[in-house]
């Protein structure tokens, strides 16, 4: 219940179970929220109020710090059909999710300052969740020159990323690696092959063949991880390798973590709990790159995240309009529109495996912004007071109705799920309250 | 409270791929692939055919059956076979037919495959015979249109030719009798794009194939072929020992640019079906051949000519064959015809 006073007050949110993993907080108390930023953490007796202060009754809730999502496309600038910087932040927050990071991809694709710009005034207007980007690591992602990383940088871009489009010279590659270390930039991988991916729109395996699809085979995640890997080691740049798909793939960066090499990893949440088998009626929600893999594949994703192979667990958020998925399966466009799973499919996560809430939270909130070096993610007195509290019994149902992101391609319409956000803050504002 | 999130039923996420070939009632709505379906059905198939193929041998070959009914040939990649042999099913049914041919650039203008769906919906037809370069098509088609309207796959990318499939069958039944139990069946070629070897497969098994065998280089067969229910091999002769049926698919020109042969003479010289690697078969072998034929490369026209090849009969019972599934998907069997004037379909409301 919250009790409105007015905008600008202060925020006491009472009796709720605080997870904080940063800080290793794991217990019931208060959190005391003023100028946006959390004030004080502990019994709310010994906090000061005010008659301006808005209370939360978080009883029988979960308090953890706003979700970070490092991957999320949010169709803006360019594809403004799909879904606009507007609509994804709204949705994000009602999903806890209080920073979300957009890939290059953008038309025009955000290889200088002016279309951070353009992304930063209008997630300033459209006043929801925190949007930080990634530049281009060649010009155009066209894979042939550097792009201006230093003034990318400047312009507030966390990181780089050449997307899933091919740098074919492994010069330019190891050139941009370079030039990317020269300045601490953290480089963002995607790691396909795609001369073995392209046309590809399936796991390359049973059912692929069945269907008679193009498959794409895990040695297009490999060889470009592999590659990738050598030229880290040699240029030391860090490095963050986003959306794993195979148990292959995580076995090396296993062995690169355990060289010391300094990679990060993180895997989508629908790819730890679909397999290749949720295809097989050419179901094009489904329709996913990297592609839903094996049983062992998904098995060793969660495994993955529970030995902390994998880092951070994103979204890998793509809204697409209704006709884009109205067609044969290999002509459909791939993505799922997944912010409003990735806290379920989380809780999911916990549920199904002896996962721990609070280690899961981390993957979702710490991690992911200590990838992307900002300050998030965290509830120490003094952070922005961006937070999400959840019932984690509340069962409900996910339907294109609830779904409040311009995009309906979701193959969890249907599911029912156990967990549900009921208050999300950002910048200590209450924006989404259930 | 049970403490974890649930996976809802087919139904509410769409209904099975495999299924929706079936009404209710478990009688054929549409065929789009031989996966799925039971021996029964499949069996019915090759029956319905057997009493068409009567016809087609008189010298008038039409019956009223589907007199009044629209069939509607769809065609997004170019055929001049199936479709003709659709076309000849359909007329000699007393169908009236539609052949509308729409190139994939066509549909690329910005009109989507449901927007022509509608569009020819409008005219109030009862069958669309779809070909389609896209696995799983026919699939997005049946899922789409007025549920009065059957689906017949005339095939969907490298998915599946459930028609080609069960002529094959009529063909291996006509020459080897009905029990499939003891008969070994070598498909030979380009398995890794073809739809018509998936089918056939899908069909053998569910026929009770003794040993149904794809013979092909490393670089023509899908991962995991085995897993469908054959036994893999990659010499010829050894494949085709003791054969009772050795089908030759089709290689495709274009197969020799994206590096998976070196060139139509090593194919040859390895694959191609000569008189003298047919002697490894059984000498009452049959050779079949889907058509049409690159003669030289996957096949010497010897073989294609001979006397073991069956290859111009299976398109003669393509036409039963097309018949028969008209009739089923439309329910309008033979048997439930003879001697009545009732146009009414009983199953399509």
């Amino acid at each position: 219940m919250i009790i409105r006073v007015s905008a600008m007050s202060d925020v006491i949110i009472k009796n709720g179970h605080l997870i904080d993993p940063a800080n290793n907080i794991d217990q019931i108390t208060d959190i005391h929220i003023s100028n946006g930023k959390i004030a004080a953490i502990g019994p709310a007796n010994t906090l000061k109020t005010s008659a301006n202060t808005q209370l939360i009754d978080a009883s029988e809730l979960t308090v953890i710090p706003g979700i970070v999502d490092c991957c999320a496309r949010l169709r803006e600038p360019g594809m403004e059909h799909k879904a606009t910087i507007k609509s994804e932040t709204i949705a994000a927050t009602r999903a806890g999710i209080t920073t979300l990071c957009c890939p290059p991809d953008t038309d025009p694709v955000i290889d200088e300052p002016a279309v951070v710009e353009f992304i930063n005034q209008k997630t300033a207007i459209a006043g929801h969740s925190h949007v930080v980007v990634l530049g281009a690591l060649t010009t155009g992602l066209n894979g042939e020159r550097l792009s201006e990383m230093f003034a990318l940088q400047q312009s507030g871009c966390v990181g780089l990323s050449n997307c899933r489009n091919p740098v074919e010279n492994a010069l330019i590659l190891k050139r941009a690696f370079a030039y990317a270390a020269t300045f601490d930039i953290r480089v963002f991988i995607e790691p396909d092959e795609h001369w073995l991916s392209a046309g590809g729109c399936a796991h390359e395996g049973k059912i692929a063949t069945r269907l008679g699809l193009k498959g794409i085979p895990v040695s297009a995640e490999t060889i470009a991880i592999a590659r990738a890997l050598e030229l880290i080691a040699e240029t030391g740049v860090s490095a963050h390798f986003g959306r794993l798909s195979s148990a292959q793939g995580i076995e090396m960066i296993a062995r690169a973590k355990n060289e010391h090499l300094p990679v990060t990893a993180d895997v989508s949440a629908h790819l730890l709990h679909l397999t290749e088998q949720d295809i097989s009626s050419f179901n094009s929600a489904c329709h996913v790159i990297p592609p839903l893999r094996t049983q062992r594949d998904k098995e060793a994703l969660q495994y993955a995240v529970a030995n902390n192979t994998i880092d951070a667990i994103c979204s890998d958020h793509q809204p697409h309009d209704v006709d884009a998925k109205q067609a044969p399966f290999a002509s459909t466009e791939a993505g799922i529109s997944s912010l409003e799973t990735l806290l379920p499919l989380c809780l999911r996560l916990c549920q199904q495996t002896s996962l721990e809430l609070k280690d899961v939270i981390s993957k979702i909130t710490h991690a992911p912004a200590e990838i992307l070096g900002i300050e998030a993610g965290t509830l120490s007195v003094g952070a922005t007071a961006d937070i999400c509290i959840f019932d984690k019994n509340e069962d409900w149902q996910l339907t294109s109705e609830t779904t409040s992101s311009h995009g309906k391609n979701t193959p969890f319409l249907g599911w029912n799920f156990q967990g549900k956000v009921k208050h999300t803050l950002v910048k200590g504002k209450v924006l989404f309250s259930d | 409270m049970v403490n974890k999130a649930t996976k809802p039923t087919d139904a509410l996420i769409g209904r099975d791929a495999w299924n929706i070939q079936l009404d209710k009632n478990g009688n054929l709505k549409h065929f789009l692939t031989t996966e799925g379906l039971g021996t029964e059905v499949l069996t019915k198939i090759l029956d319905t055919a057997e009493s068409f193929a009567d016809i087609n041998e008189k010298s008038v070959k039409k019956v009223p059956l589907l007199r009044g009914k629209t069939i509607v040939n769809l065609f997004f990649e170019a055929s001049t076979r199936t479709r003709t042999t659709f076309e000849l099913a359909a007329k000699r049914l007393s169908a009236d037919v539609l052949n509308i041919n729409i190139s994939t650039s066509a549909t690329s203008k910005g009109e989507t495959l449901l927007d022509t769906l509608q569009n020819i919906q409008a005219m109030h037809c009862d069958m669309f015979v779809v070909r389609h370069t896209d696995s799983g098509a026919s699939h997005y088609i049946a899922n789409n249109v007025a549920p009065n309207i059957s689906v017949i796959n005339a095939g969907d990318g490298s998915h599946a030719h459930p028609t080609q499939a069960m002529l094959d069958m009529f063909t291996i039944r006509r020459n080897k009798g009905a029990d499939f139990g003891n008969l070994r069946v070598a498909i030979v070629g380009d398995i890794l794009h073809s739809r018509v070897a998936r089918s056939q497969i899908h069909a053998l098994n569910t026929l009770n194939t003794g040993d149904v065998r794809v013979i092909a280089p490393k670089t023509l067969l899908p991962v995991d072929i085995e897993n469908m229910g054959v036994n893999v091999f990659h010499d010829l002769k050894t494949g085709i020992q003791d054969a009772d049926v050795v089908i030759m698919l089709r290689l495709q020109k274009e197969r020799m640019q994206g590096a998976l042969l070196p060139s139509e003479q090593e194919y040859f010289q390895l694959y191609g079906l000569t008189e003298e690697r047919l002697q490894a078969a059984r000498s009452d072998a049959i050779v079949m051949h889907p058509g049409p034929i690159n003669r030289g490369v996957e096949i010497d026209s010897n073989v294609a000519d001979g006397p073991r090849s069956v290859i111009l009969d299976q398109v003669s019972f393509g036409i039963a064959v097309r018949m028969a599934v008209m009739t089923m998907t439309l329910g309008r069997e033979p048997e439930h015809e003879v001697g009545t004037n009732d146009h009414q379909s009983e199953r399509h409301e």
